[in-house]
């Protein structure tokens, strides 16, 4: 496993170094650099560290948090490049230079971004387990209407893409609500989404 | 303070605080990820260490050996604790299964050794080179196989529902016979998973003979309790600590193996170790709700009126186990003077099944609202009428007994007129809307309501702010809000002026989040110790507290205002009750009603189900929050469209276990399976339950969903499904002709 990986992240990773005494199974380091919430992290990791652990176990950024570990459910959900991901499903060293926002770069308490501010508006949560992956997703759906990108329910892919209750379901469908706020969920995104429209593009 | 008689006139009824929408006081740390869940607690213990949970592989037998020589020298192994290592640990509260030690294997994923290591992927690697060699048994593990052996048995869910294990009024059996028009099927309803988002964690740090678990539990007393029995540790060397908690659905009630392999795991290692179980040892590792067999009877009269109800329920579990408890609403939901329920239990060598979301009466509910459609239209009646005609303001079994507030007639008319019931065509399979049949249905909602004691300590600091501290927790049900509420309302304070501390058993003793009895309970406790510090700051003032007004942040008697802050100028003023009841909820029976509408829509070539509309009418007494209260009964409704149409941990009846042990293989519903939800409550107050007024609605919400959904799908079909999940399969070969 700890090579296949290493393969499929060769061409990202500058400094893989087998530790000493790899004849008995040693953890195969690699450094890795991105950007995370604007700042920039510069890791020696297992290999086998997922994404998600490195932000939660090696940053202390535990707002992503691990539901499944399996990408079934959508709470580590982390928007890298612009594009959202199950960051449970990925290893930390395949994302050399990359920029990532999780759940503390999009907002603080007492600095909301606006699905932050709307989901506690429309009771978009209970548990609040599945919250910050619920409002990552959220985020990059948005922009990904906005940018065109068609989904299984998009009638027509030539005419202009439409936030509709039925596009935002079928976005949001990879990240599970288990104390069920999905109706609440669908009112906080369709109410920044519109705000989105009258103000223009944030 | 003892709440003996019906609530009169107090501070809580001015509702400035209590009884509004508010945004949730958690909901900032919530939504930024910020908000601290048991395995992310890295600021509590330096130096923590990574433990890794192994499952048995087999379903029941022994084990023979365990090997873990090679895991042991693995890179980064600390320790290793297995189960050979001790003995079989006793059983904690409620528990059904030992959660550790020992050589006996009682259910598959048993958790059987904990591999400790510097990091969490060392730990998995090493775990993956354990050798354990078993000795399998033969076991029982098909509820369908052994239902003929099933005794019956007195059971209890510990959250308001139970019964001997026959319970009877009149003569069923003469009355049935006799009846006009009779009714008799059968019912099944599968096992089903908690399937909570967070997984099941805990950290464990030694100081000493002295334990501390940072955890993911309901029940925080309850745990410390069982925690001490299970490791012969005096109680008070345990703290507990879970001030939030990612779900629970009763999943968390009780302690689980993660907090117990976690504490000694710490041990061995000399250090703090966290454990978190993996998503695929959460259906097999921990508990379930039961599958059951459920026969219900009725006979009735030719214009619609009960002569003779009866429902018997059988379920399955391990010899420790109790029956689930769904044949207990039918005692109490409609009238009718001949009865019979009850409850057989089965020996199964499955997993413990143990309490989920409405034990007892999510099942039982399923069967039962399905029994009254199908009866209804037995005897061409509508079944809202059928429902009202039925109703009763007693208990059925002991008419001395009035419900305490029923307005379950309520709820089911007022549904009817929002749902637009009055459009249904009662001749099922005639609705088309382009390829979809379309159809309604509905069902009455029933849960209990229970009474427990529940403490608080409430203290006034000099700045004027009030702090509340009680071990209660919240599991995503508002907890923190409606507490803050209440001791806003108390003191004269807006809310912003209260901060409430959770979840820790150094804090007083509360009602815990369990049975829908969270809410009215804990805040009732947050009243008493309220009480109790208008007392204090009354005398520190020299008011006569009974006619002190709490207002504004000051405190006015007659001419005279002071600021409250001014009470505890010469230093922070601390008062602690709780709350407890004598037998208001003897005399009279509580209980809490809903109306659930659905609208489903059937695709007619494929028996895809859509749900389309859905709309709960709730009277639960004074909802404390109507968002956060409206929050708990949609995601009831969305676990109630699960129970419905989906879900079913499918038994490996050979192997003995639950085959689809993660969220892909177990499915929940999604976004796109949900659509808008609509919730009304029924203003009324309850002042026999506590000075709040309030009962619960978390549980409510699923009871009766499952039917109504069912009921809608039969309208839109004429295809009556029995067995749940209803899933296109059961459909197909039965639907109407596509034409």
């Amino acid at each position: 496993m700890a090579g296949t990986a290493a393969c499929a992240a060769m061409t990202a990773m500058p400094g893989t170094s087998r530790a000493e005494n790899a004849g008995t199974d040693q953890p195969v380091l690699a450094r890795v650099s991105f950007t995370m919430n604007g700042q920039r992290r510069d890791l020696e990791l297992d290999t086998r560290t997922s994404l998600l652990d490195a932000a939660r176990e090696h940053l202390h950024l535990t707002g992503s948090k691990k539901g499944c570990d399996h990408g079934q459910c959508g709470a580590c959900t982390m928007i890298v490049d612009g594009r959202r991901i199950n960051a449970c499903l990925t290893l930390a060293v395949m994302h050399q230079g990359a920029e990532i926002t999780t759940i503390e770069g999009l907002g603080q308490p007492e600095n909301l971004h606006p699905m932050q501010a709307a989901f506690i508006k429309h009771d978009g949560y209970q548990c609040g387990y599945c919250t910050p992956g619920q409002i990552c997703s959220g985020v990059a759906v948005l922009a990904e209407i906005k940018a065109g990108i068609p989904s299984h329910v998009t009638a027509d892919l030539n005419a202009p893409m439409q936030v509709t209750d039925a596009e935002i379901r079928e976005r949001m469908s990879g990240n599970i609500c288990r104390c069920g706020a999905y109706s609440n969920i669908v009112e906080a995104m369709t109410e920044v989404a519109g705000n989105l429209t009258t103000r223009g593009p944030a | 303070m003892k709440f003996d008689t019906p609530a009169g006139q107090n501070p809580i009824d001015r509702l400035k605080v209590v009884g509004q929408p508010l945004d949730r006081i958690d909901g900032k740390f919530k939504t930024t990820g910020t908000a601290p869940y048991a395995y992310e607690r890295h600021d509590v213990a330096a130096n923590q260490a990574y433990g890794y949970v192994l499952g048995a592989g087999i379903a029941k037998g022994r084990v023979r050996g365990i090997d873990t020589e090679a895991a042991g020298k693995a890179p980064g192994v600390v320790a290793i604790v297995t189960t050979l290592d001790m003995p079989k640990l006793g059983l904690g509260r409620m528990n059904a299964a030992n959660l550790f030690g020992g050589a006996e294997i009682q259910h598959y994923h048993q958790a059987i050794a904990v591999v400790v290591a510097e990091t969490f992927e060392q730990a998995r690697a090493a775990a993956f080179l354990i050798k354990v060699d078993y000795v399998r048994a033969a076991g029982q593990f098909d509820l369908a196989a052994v239902a003929a052996s099933a005794k019956p048995v007195p059971g209890d869910s510990g959250e308001g529902s139970g019964g001997g294990g026959e319970d009877r009024t009149g003569d069923f059996e003469g009355a049935f016979a006799a009846a006009a028009v009779r009714f008799d099927e059968t019912y099944t309803t599968p096992d089903e998973s908690h399937a909570m988002m967070e997984p099941h964690a805990t950290i464990a740090a030694w100081e000493g003979e002295k334990l501390t678990l940072w955890t993911s539990n309901q029940m925080i007393a309850w745990t410390k309790g069982s925690i001490a029995k299970i490791l012969g540790l005096p109680a008070d060397a345990i703290r507990v600590d879970s001030p939030y908690i990612g779900g629970g659905f009763g999943g968390k009630l009780f302690v689980r193996s993660d907090a117990v392999v976690a504490a000694l795991a710490a041990k061995a290692a000399g250090r703090p170790v966290k454990v978190a179980l993996t998503r695929p040892l959460i259906a097999n590792n921990t508990t379930h709700r039961p599958a059951t067999i459920q026969r219900i009877r009725i006979g009735a009269t030719k214009d619609g009126t009960i002569t003779a109800i009866a429902h018997e329920s059988t379920s399955g579990n391990l010899p420790q186990g109790k029956p689930e408890t769904a044949v207990d609403q039918t005692k109490l939901l409609y009238a009718g003077a001949n009865r019979l329920t009850a409850m057989k239990l089965a020996h199964l060598d499955l997993p413990e099944g143990n309490s989920m979301r409405a034990p007892g009466e999510a099942p039982g509910l399923m069967a039962l609202e399905i029994a009254m459609d199908e009866m209804a239209e037995a005897l061409g009646m509508d079944p809202v009428a059928f429902r009202v005609r039925n109703d009763t303001q007693v208990d059925p079994g002991h008419p001395e007994r009035p419900f305490s507030h029923r307005n379950l007639v309520g709820c089911l008319e007022l549904g009817a007129k929002t749902f637009g019931w009055d459009r249904r065509n009662p001749k099922p399979g005639q609705v088309r809307d382009g390829r979809w049949l379309v159809g309604i249905g509905m069902a009455a909602g029933f849960r209990n309501n229970l009474l427990m004691k529940s403490g608080a300590r409430v203290r006034l600091g000099r700045d004027g702010v009030v702090t509340v501290e009680t071990d209660m927790t919240d599991i995503g049900t508002g907890s923190y809000t409606i507490i803050a509420q209440t001791a806003a309302e108390m003191m004269g304070l807006p809310l912003d002026r209260v901060v409430v501390r959770l979840g820790d058993s150094d804090f007083p003793v509360s009602a815990g989040s369990g049975g829908q009895f969270g809410a009215n309970n804990a805040t009732a406790g947050v009243y008493a110790a309220c009480v109790k510090l208008r007392e204090a700051v009354a005398q520190r003032l020299g008011f006569n507290s009974a006619d002190a007004v709490f207002e504004d942040g000051a405190v006015r008697s007659g001419n005279r205002t002071e600021a409250l802050a001014q009470a505890a100028s010469e230093g922070e003023l601390v008062a602690e009750d709780s709350i407890a009841y004598g037998d208001l909820a003897k005399k009279q029976q509580q209980s809490t009603f809903a109306g659930h509408f659905v609208e489903v829509g059937v695709d007619v070539d494929t028996a895809e189900i859509r749900v389309r509309r859905m709309l709960a009418v709730c009277a639960a007494g004074r909802i404390l929050n109507p968002k956060s209260a409206r929050s708990q009964v949609i995601g009831a409704m969305t676990m109630g469209v699960g129970a419905a149409l989906m879900e079913e941990l499918a038994v490996d009846t050979k192997r003995g276990f639950f085959v689809n042990h993660d969220l892909a293989g177990y499915e929940v519903p999604v976004h796109a399976d949900i659509p808008h939800q609509e919730v009304i409550f029924l203003d009324e107050v309850d002042p026999q339950s506590s000075p709040m007024k309030a009962k619960g609605v978390g549980e409510l919400g699923i009871c009766g969903v499952g039917a109504a959904v069912a009921n809608a799908v039969y309208n839109a079909t004429g295809v009556r499904v029995r067995d749940y999940p209803i899933t296109l399969d059961k459909l197909l070969e039965r639907m109407p002709d596509a034409a």
